[in-house]
């Protein structure tokens, strides 16, 4: 899902907190958001199936990291 | 001996009451007389049992006087983290959710303690639903750090950890999701143990996330908490005695792993950490350092993995009475509504490639040793921790060394590893093979005398 849709889906999380009169939940949608994307840019069943490396060069063979080097995934909290 | 009796350990004491040298209903008192002195300062505990627990160590007494000795925790004053059933007595949860509350019978976990002779003396506070990492979020107020009281034990398990630290139970037991053993044992100055996840039973507990919930002990020793997590696990063995001799720390493999782990690190947390290594390093330990490739993945894929099931569980209450619950908890569990399924299964995903990780990352080390919390015990109430001058959130600050192995279920423990100049402890964690709970405790027991100045 690309980051449009995530955001859609914020837009839509948010709109619902504020009809429940809960807008207090807003930041921890947003930390969300940024965990959900942190979390998609790793093709996980990829790197599930990848063979494992011997030990102790466990970096090596595993794909993916590279597509999301120097970015800091999100927790979904707030900073 | 020179301190008084209940601060020593169960492996001294349990010789000594076993012989008739000590009377439980002498060290369940003096429990309880710190309770009296300290706890209205502290607030480590919700519910205190001081009848129920003279009665109790009163007939244990009166069975050593008969010649019966159920082993070494007979006689002996435990308390239980307050989402633990012991039969009788309200499970709060530290919650107002559950006024009224009062178990109709015992968690397995307490059942198997009672009848190894423990004296239960009361029920310690923790953070809402241990929805929470500080014991700052509590329907019956915020724990104390015993070292600074303006600064939080650590969570959730905060209770357990202050009450031993003050004499107020030589043991406890907590519950651990994203490491709520080991950060209050690590803020406080104990031992905390997180088992293989599902070596002990979590009946009669009130979960969190039932794919990441461990209950383990929290104790002054790693052989008493060892001692502990056998009677727990309802081995026969528990009734070794004395327990087996710990393994030689020379030879002793230790694997480092330092990227993402030691990016964001207090510089006197560090500072010890590196002692330690120097220490265990100078008394023949061997280090290698190793990589768990996705480990920067943690924080996303925690909060996807824990957070629809603790949505889940509180699906129905959190619906009749959200007024109920302390805010920051509620919302925590209101944000778990809205997460997508796909991306749950998604780490579901995730967390078999980091279990790949951390095994390999173990393949050729007895065990992995990292700091159990990136920074000292922070300010209650605080949401931001100044971490190498940038402002870091004190919820991620605390799950970021512990959180991982909640995910791939390896054992886990923190050991005290000296303080910062302000008195405030730091801990030592190590992380074993997943089904080897011993073989980390042995090893943690090759280290622990050598991780203190």
């Amino acid at each position: 899902m690309s980051d449009w849709l995530i955001e859609d889906w914020l837009a839509s999380a948010c709109a619902d907190a504020d009809r429940r009169g809960l807008p207090g939940l807003k930041p921890l949608l947003s930390a969300l958001a940024d965990a959900t994307r942190a979390l998609r840019a790793v093709d996980w069943y990829e790197a599930l199936s990848a063979t494992p490396p011997a030990w102790p060069s466990a970096t090596r063979g595993l794909p993916a990291l590279s597509a999301v080097e120097g970015k800091t995934p999100g927790d979904g909290e707030p900073r | 001996m020179t301190a008084p009796l209940h601060f020593h350990t169960i492996t001294e004491l349990a010789p000594l009451v076993a012989a008739g040298h000590i009377r439980s209903e002498v060290l369940t008192r003096s429990c309880l007389a710190e309770i009296a002195a300290h706890d209205d300062a502290l607030r480590a505990f919700i519910t205190v049992l001081g009848d129920d627990a003279l009665a109790q160590a009163r007939a244990l007494d009166a069975e050593i006087a008969a010649g019966r000795c159920r082993g070494p925790l007979h006689g002996i004053p435990i308390s239980l983290k307050d989402l633990i059933d012991q039969r009788g007595v309200p499970t709060t949860a530290a919650s107002r959710v559950r006024e009224g509350h009062v178990a109709a019978g015992d968690a397995t976990v307490t059942a198997r303690l009672r009848e190894a002779g423990a004296v239960f003396v009361g029920k310690t506070n923790l953070h809402e639903f241990a929805f929470g990492t500080t014991s700052d979020d509590s329907a019956y107020g915020a724990v104390h750090n015993p070292h600074d009281p303006e600064r939080s034990p650590g969570g959730s398990s905060g209770g357990s950890a202050v009450a031993i630290v003050t004499g107020m139970s030589i043991a406890s037991i907590g519950t651990d999701t994203g490491g709520s053993i080991r950060i209050p044992s690590a803020a406080c100055g104990t031992v905390g143990l997180k088992p293989t996840w599902g070596e002990l039973p979590c009946d009669g507990i009130v979960p969190l996330s039932r794919s990441l919930d461990h209950v383990g002990p929290l104790a002054r020793s790693v052989a008493d908490a060892w001692l502990l997590y056998l009677v727990m696990r309802g081995d026969a063995t528990a009734a070794r005695w004395p327990l087996p001799m710990r393994r030689a720390t020379r030879g002793l493999r230790l694997g480092i792993p330092r990227a993402y782990f030691h990016d964001m690190l207090d510089d006197e947390v560090r500072g010890r950490f590196a002692e330690s290594l120097t220490w265990l390093r100078q008394a023949g330990a061997e280090m290698v350092d190793v990589t768990i490739p996705h480990a920067a993945w943690t924080a996303p894929v925690y909060s996807h993995a824990s957070l629809p099931e603790a949505s889940a569980y509180h699906a129905a209450t959190i619906a009749a009475c959200p007024e109920r619950y302390t805010p920051n908890v509620r919302l925590r569990i209101e944000t778990g509504r809205y997460l997508l399924a796909e991306d749950h299964a998604r780490a579901q995903i995730a967390r078999e490639v980091l279990r790949a990780d951390v095994d390999r990352a173990l393949a050729g080390c007895d065990a992995l040793a990292l700091p159990t919390l990136p920074i000292p015990a922070p300010p209650i109430g605080a949401g931001t921790v100044d971490v190498a001058g940038t402002p870091e959130s004190v919820r991620s600050m605390m799950l970021r060394l512990t959180q991982l192995f909640n995910l791939t279920g390896h054992p886990a423990i923190s050991i005290p590893a000296g303080s910062t100049e302000a008195g405030l402890p730091c801990g030592f964690q190590l992380v074993g093979r997943r089904h080897d709970t011993e073989g980390l405790l042995a090893a943690a027991a090759a280290c622990e005398p050598h991780l203190t100045a």
